[in-house]
Parts: structure tokens; C-alpha cells; sequence
């Protein structure tokens, strides 16, 4: 079996799904890797180097910045010319336009999130999750080539093997770009929580905090607002002595607390780090379903009777604005840092 | 401007979703409209309410799904128009964005189709870029904020790596995100306007095409595995002997 890998970067920077999904192809035989952008030298090393026998690069400046159109116009014309069985992609908010448009081009479809890979002589069943998790479909495509995203986490990275190479192929832009890129901003907000392999996270309890004052002139919105956002200070420095990201329950980004790109769970971003600390988070459906398949599960909440502890590993009752410092403080000794 | 925003109809997200003998059930818990696709509407009036023009909202589903159609023109869309039809039942995302643009030419095109990021059902989130390739616009996807400026679009894209700022002419099709603002309330003067309202019924004969073939197709449904967990609480007479005993637990399962 033949497998295209397209390699998702920003600004040189690879998703390490990518790699991950080169390591899962190689389960299946014969890996393509695809690297389009300008620049490339870097990441086709790393491609050959995480295992590709072969790496299909476009190289060219009307390439710099990703837009849909040109991208799914190359990319369509090399799987035609190229006739691969599959085409994986780590999913991302380019791929997900990316994979669905090649799909129309293509005349195949998307399997999108899959945690789970069967062959069933030569064809593939893939388990994804449907309504937000709470429940898993096996679906299979009858198009040629299958086409299927995955989520970050879920298969292993394979090893990097430094100096490996293998056959460079130079492909060619099909541009008819329709967009135009203006700028750029790194905000704060910047977070990719499908890879994170640590993550602490805060909810609605991260306003509950009586004990603070309030700048004079805020109205009540604003004042739980404001309470809220020394909570989630209490929450990122513990996140950030870790390594982790910031994630946040439904509630507190319905808050206005923190932006959405932190929620976890109903926005089909299902998450599987090694640790997850709920701090102030009851456990609604949409939001346990988003965490659970984290490997080690701990919650800190007032309420005993909370959900989030039905599927924690350990669990705290108390007030999260004494525990979460006191935490932080112990593992910093602890860490040595 | 002419805009159309997409909805679809899907279980409340509070519903207990499962797989029931081979189907989905979700107990008794409403349909409701698909929340992602109140952004889309509220993108849509917004719009309006910036430049003039009219808010059609178009929605593939079965007869009930008249219900989502009324909470949009409740909360200010001028007309709304159901896709409906018995080969309907199975179908994937192309096949989706096959339908949709074919309703949209019945309508006579538009300056702009808005879409939510994803439904609650599926998931998927592909429709908004294959309706996109099919009509051969330009996608400008998950945007949190849209301008239009004479014939041009511009959105704020939220991606994992931060905002990008992207243009194109119209027509566009847009998919959005929650950044876009809170979904308004439907007013009760728009409930009532609502309920008034005749939604017309279009089948595929009027819209002129066939059941797109099924190339994605469901073979089983699982309900996930039970975590078998028991929770070992910490207590202790300060936050700092809590803290102590829990960073003792965290170092010894190794994860950090």
C-alpha cells in the first residue's frame, strides 16, 4: 500500500502529527511524504529522517503562505498523477480545508479525527468519534485514494533516525490562489491542545474567589471577570512550571474568561495528554468526553459530589485558590527549579 | 448583499448521546439547532446590520429541522428554505456540500454563505470548504471577524498558531468561529414573526439533482469503553500537606 503523508507547517514550524503520521503509514507499507511551501530544506530532512522513502516537495514562493485553493489544486494533481491508496494528514485547521477540498477533487472522501486504524483485507476501517466524542464510529471509504485525518497523540511518533534519506522528488504548483494573506499575529491565545502532553485546566470555580476585592467602578460582569482571570493566573503558572498548556471548561470560556481556542471537549477537539489537572471544572458531558482519555486524571473542586471526580485518578476537595499555589510550590521544590 | 447562512439540526449538546442497538439514540433531549451554526447566524445578521442586504438561512434535513429554520428567523433572518427528501437519509459530507450548492444556484447565488465551524453530530467539519470547491469560491475559514469593503471580504482567522488576517473578493463562503459574539437571543416580536413564516420544501427534482453516491459509509457503532477508575482522594490538615501528598502521587506515576 501506497501512502501520501502531507507534512503540516506553519512558518517552519512542523505539527508533530506529521511525524506521527508518517510513523502509521509505515505500518502500512510505502510512505510519500509531501512538504509544499517555500524554504523546505529543513523539514525534507526531518521527513526522510522520521522515516519517508520518498518526499514529494514543492518548493516555490507562490507557495510561502498556506491558502486552501493552490494547496488542494497541488495536492490533487499529485495524487492523481501518483495514484496513492491513502492520504493522511495531521489534523489541523488547514487540513481539515485542505483534505475536504481534495476529497471534491478527487471525487473520495474525508475520514476526519481517526484514533484507530483495522485492515479488512485491503480496506481500511477507521474508528472516529461522533457527536462530540460520546460515541465511535467505524466508517470506511469506498473512494480511491481514502483520505483520513489524525488527531495529534493518538499513534506513536516514530524514532528520528538522523541521516536517513531517501528518494527526493520535485513536484510543481498548481497556483490559483483566490485568498490573500495580510498578517499575522501570534496572540497569547495561541494554543494546540491536541498536542499537549500536559494540561491544566481551569472552569467555572476559577471566578468563585469572594476572598478577592475587585478594582473599584467594574460592574458585577465585570468584577467575575476579573476574579476570574487571577484565577486562571493561578492555573497557567502551574501549567507553565509543568511544560503544559492552558485548557478551560465550556463554562468558563461561555464566561468570557479566557479565549475559546483554550476549551476543551465540544469543539471535537478531544485531547490525550500523559497529565490532566482540572481545577474548579464540575465535569459536564461535552467536557469529560473532551478529557477522558487522558492518562492520569486529577480534579480539585469544592463540590464532593462534582462528575469530574468519577473519572479522575486522584481527586481534592477544597478550594482550588489555596490548593493550585500550594501545588505549584511543591513541585517546584520538588522539580528542583 | 445577499447572504445564506447554513444550519443544521442535531441533539442538544447536554443530550446523552449512545449507540442503541446499531443507531443513535439521544434519550428525550430536544433537536435543536446546531450550535455552532448560531454563530453563523449571528456572523450572518451582523453583516446585515453592517452593509444592508438580506439573511437567508438553508438547512438539508427532515421536516422537524423546520424548528432550527424558525429559531434563526426568530432571532432576525428574513426568509429560510428546508432541503428535504427521502433519499436524504444517508449522507456524507460531499454529498451535503453537493445539495447545498445546488440550493444555492436554485436561489440564485449569493455574495456570501456562512457556515458554523463543524455540527455537533458529525463533527467533521468539512462542508463549509467542499461547498466552497464545488461552487469554486474562495473558503475563508473559521474567521472571528468579518469585514466587507466595497467587493472585498477581509476575516480574522483563528488558527492553533494565532490570527491571520485574509482577504478575497466576494463571493466567499465563511466558515466561523465563536470569537465572532455571543449568538443573539430571538426577540419575542422575531418569535412571533417566526412562527408565521411558510418555510417552503424543496426536494431534489427542484433543485435540480440526484442523490450524490454515499462514499463515506458508517459499518458499526461503538459505544467507548467505561473508564474503570476509583478515585483516590487527598485530604490533609492545610493546602500545603494536600499540595505535598499530591505532587508525591503526580512524581510517582512518572508523567511529568
Amino acid at each position: 500500500m501506497k501512502t501520501f503523508v502531507y507534512i503540516d507547517h506553519f512558518k517552519g514550524e512542523v505539527q508533530p502529527a506529521s511525524w506521527e503520521a508518517i510513523g502509521l503509514a509505515k505500518t502500512f507499507g510505502t510512505v510519500v511524504a509531501l512538504v509544499f511551501g517555500s524554504g523546505l530544506d529543513e523539514i525534507v530532512k526531518a521527513a526522510f529522517e522520521y522515516g519517508a522513502d520518498e518526499v514529494i516537495v514543492v518548493d516555490d514562493s507562490a507557495l510561502t503562505d498556506y491558502r486552501a485553493e493552490p494547496y488542494a489544486s497541488t495536492l490533487s494533481a499529485l495524487a492523481s498523477s501518483s495514484t496513492p491508496d491513502l492520504i493522511l494528514f495531521p489534523a489541523t485547521a488547514r487540513t481539515r480545508e485542505l483534505a475536504a477540498m481534495s476529497a471534491v477533487d478527487l471525487n473520495t472522501g474525508v475520514l476526519t479525527d481517526v484514533t484507530k486504524f483495522e485492515l479488512n483485507g485491503s480496506q481500511l476501517i477507521a474508528t472516529r468519534p461522533i457527536y462530540e466524542g460520546k460515541v465511535l464510529e467505524k466508517t470506511v471509504c469506498s473512494g480511491k485514494p481514502v483520505i483520513a485525518t489524525i488527531p495529534g497523540r493518538a499513534f506513536l511518533k516514530p524514532e528520528r533516525v538522523v541521516g536517513k534519506k531517501g528518494t527526493l522528488t520535485k513536484g510543481e504548483v498548481k497556483a490559483e490562489a483566490l485568498t490573500t494573506v495580510q498578517g499575522y499575529s501570534a496572540s497569547e491565545s495561541a494554543v494546540n491542545l491536541g498536542d499537549a502532553g500536559i494540561i491544566v485546566s481551569g472552569g467555572r470555580g476559577v471566578s468563585n474567589n469572594p476572598a478577592l476585592v475587585p478594582p473599584a467602578g467594574m460592574d458585577e460582569k465585570q468584577a467575575e471577570i476579573w476574579r476570574a482571570q487571577q484565577g486562571f493566573a493561578l492555573v497557567t503558572e502551574l501549567a507553565k512550571l509543568l511544560g503544559g498548556a492552558v485548557g478551560a471548561s465550556r463554562a468558563a470560556v461561555d464566561g468570557g474568561y479566557i479565549p475559546y481556542s483554550h476549551q476543551v471537549g465540544q469543539t471535537g477537539k478531544v485531547v490525550s495528554p500523559e497529565l490532566y489537572i482540572a481545577c474548579g471544572i464540575s465535569g459536564a458531558i461535552q467536557h469529560l468526553v473532551g478529557m477522558r482519555n487522558a492518562k492520569i486524571i486529577i480534579a480539585i473542586n469544592k463540590d464532593a459530589d462534582a462528575p469530574i471526580f468519577k473519572v479522575a485518578r486522584y481527586g481534592v476537595v477544597g478550594d482550588l485558590f489555596a490548593i493550585v499555589p500550594a501545588l505549584t510550590e511543591a513541585l517546584k521544590k520538588k522539580l528542583g527549579k | 448583499m445577499k447572504i445564506i447562512a447554513c444550519i443544521k439540526q442535531v441533539p442538544d449538546s447536554e443530550a446523552k448521546v449512545k449507540a442503541d442497538d446499531g443507531k443513535i439514540s439521544w434519550g428525550d433531549a430536544p433537536l435543536v439547532i446546531n450550535p455552532f451554526d448560531e454563530y453563523a447566524v449571528e456572523g450572518a445578521l451582523q453583516q446585515k446590520e453592517a452593509i444592508g442586504g438580506t439573511v437567508t438561512v438553508l438547512c438539508i434535513g427532515p421536516e422537524s429541522a423546520k424548528d432550527a429554520l424558525k429559531h434563526a428567523l426568530a432571532m432576525g433572518a428574513d426568509d429560510a428554505i428546508l432541503v428535504s427528501d427521502t433519499a436524504l437519509i444517508e449522507l456524507d459530507t460531499v454529498g451535503a456540500a453537493r445539495i447545498l450548492a445546488a440550493a444555492i444556484n436554485k436561489i440564485g447565488g449569493a455574495d456570501m454563505i456562512v457556515f458554523g465551524r463543524q455540527t455537533l453530530d458529525n463533527g467533521a467539519g468539512l462542508t463549509p470548504a467542499q461547498t466552497a470547491r464545488i461552487l469554486g469560491w474562495p473558503m475563508l475559514g473559521l474567521a472571528g471577524q468579518i469585514k466587507v469593503d466595497g467587493g472585498r471580504v477581509t476575516v480574522d482567522r483563528v488558527i492553533e498558531e494565532g490570527r491571520q488576517t485574509v482577504s478575497a473578493k466576494l463571493p466567499v463562503v465563511i466558515s466561523v468561529v465563536q470569537s465572532i459574539g455571543e449568538p443573539r437571543y430571538p426577540s419575542f416580536m422575531g418569535i412571533r414573526k417566526a412562527s408565521k413564516v411558510e418555510i417552503p420544501l424543496w426536494s431534489l427534482k427542484d433543485i435540480k439533482t440526484t442523490t450524490p453516491a454515499a462514499i463515506i459509509m458508517r459499518i458499526e457503532l461503538i459505544n467507548p469503553p467505561v473508564r474503570e477508575t476509583t478515585v483516590e482522594m487527598i485530604a490533609g490538615d492545610s493546602p500545603a500537606a494536600i499540595a505535598e501528598k499530591l505532587a508525591d502521587k503526580i512524581l510517582a506515576e512518572k508523567v511529568l
